[in-house]
């Protein structure tokens, strides 16, 4: 049987390189338990921001079979030596992505917007001084910068222009991220969102979350911004469309500012 | 590097308006036999910039591709073929990716383009 996910002893490293960690076990044992789902998903293009090691680009690549359906692999990383790292484990595994050096996706958002059907992201999410954020060596694995959040803040809206209409992004995210607060800024985007993997270890509370666009989210998100509400105005129509009406609890006194 | 990626990469210089396609400088080309997919070329076709891969495949020393095409064509194998050929099997190596309004270049190295910017182009 071939196996489903990248074996540690083909794995290639570099000092300056993160090693696959319970992090990246974690995101690719949430993808092998997605695994029915993504293969009936038939993703055209599945790309990974901050590919590493090349773990879990290579786990997914063979999860979901190297010459099934004609998935197409991206991966990029800020960092050249683990992109360079990520070719030779990928090669090693005889899989195949397309590789670019850069910040996040700099140069494919323009052509691939809209086009990315998995994105996968275990992104450099540790609370750092500022500072520490966006350097090239092995600390770009990790610096988070204020509460872990500034690269996660970053990737955000870029998932948000590649993904496709039925596009997922699994994101790696500590408790000291707020993952809820980060599910209701992509609940705002029109995103439906789940955990699909919790696991503490010694040091860390990962939890690992599951964004695709949702239908009536969208809906409700653009009947907000038609009619200019803020989210204050939202909850009381909420609330107010629940009692009885009385002439002067009538909607259109409230919400409006 | 595929002319797939090729055509989905653009300039990203701050200040750049017309950053597509990116001109390509070869050094080393390398052809990689695939196994075709037709699903995955019938999804593609529809994001591809035709001219820019035309032009691309040219430079890479690929002269098959029609100057024009159209989805029509991809009932078409030998069409198929020869999409196929041009997005998938030529590989750049060694060389550069132009921006073509600075004339900046990004260059590729074992196959692996490299887009990162200096600090006074982001």
């Amino acid at each position: 049987m071939l196996p489903k996910t990248a074996q540690i002893r083909l794995m290639s490293s570099h000092p300056e390189v993160y090693d696959p960690c319970d992090d990246s076990f974690a995101l690719v044992d949430a993808l092998l338990a997605d695994r029915a789902n993504l293969l009936e998903h038939r993703p055209s293009i599945c790309m990974e921001v901050g590919c590493g090691s090349g773990y879990v680009i290579t786990s997914l690549a063979l999860m979901l079979g190297k010459d099934s359906s004609g998935c197409h692999f991206i991966a990029t990383d800020i960092n050249p030596h683990a992109v360079c790292v990520t070719h030779k484990t990928m090669e090693a595994h005889g899989c195949y992505a397309e590789l670019v050096i850069t910040d996040i996706a700099s140069g494919l958002e323009t052509r691939l917007a809209g086009s990315v059907d998995v994105m996968v992201v275990n992104p450099p999410y540790v609370p750092t001084p500022e500072y520490e954020v966006g350097q090239f060596g092995i600390a770009s694995a990790w610096a988070g910068g204020e509460n872990g959040r500034s690269v996660i803040d970053k990737i955000l809206p870029v998932a948000d222009n590649l993904l496709s209409d039925k596009g997922w992004l699994y994101l790696v995210t500590l408790t000291v991220n707020n993952p809820s607060g980060i599910c209701l800024q992509m609940r705002k985007k029109g995103y439906a969102s789940r955990i699909v993997l919790q696991r503490s270890t010694e040091e860390e509370s990962l939890h690992i979350i599951k964004f695709w666009r949702d239908l009536d989210i969208q809906l409700e998100v653009s009947e907000c911004t038609a009619l200019n509400k803020t989210d204050h105005g939202v909850i009381l129509n909420s609330l107010l469309s629940r009692v009885p009406r009385l002439p002067f609890w009538s909607r259109d006194n409230c919400g409006s500012h | 590097m595929r002319l797939l990626t090729h055509n989905m990469l653009s300039s990203n210089i701050k200040g750049v308006t017309n950053g597509f396609p990116l001109l390509i400088e070869v050094e080393k080309v390398v052809e990689k036999q695939v196994d075709f997919n037709e699903d995955f070329l019938r999804n593609m076709f529809p994001k591809i910039e035709w001219k820019a891969l035309v032009e691309a495949s040219r430079t890479m020393g690929y002269t098959e591709l029609p100057e024009n095409a159209e989805s029509s064509m991809l009932d078409s194998d030998e069409f198929l073929r020869k999409f196929h050929h041009a997005l998938i099997e030529l590989h750049l190596e060694e060389g550069a990716l132009v921006c073509p309004e600075t004339g900046r270049k990004f260059p590729v190295n074992k196959g692996i383009p490299n887009m990162l910017l200096h600090e006074d182009e982001v």
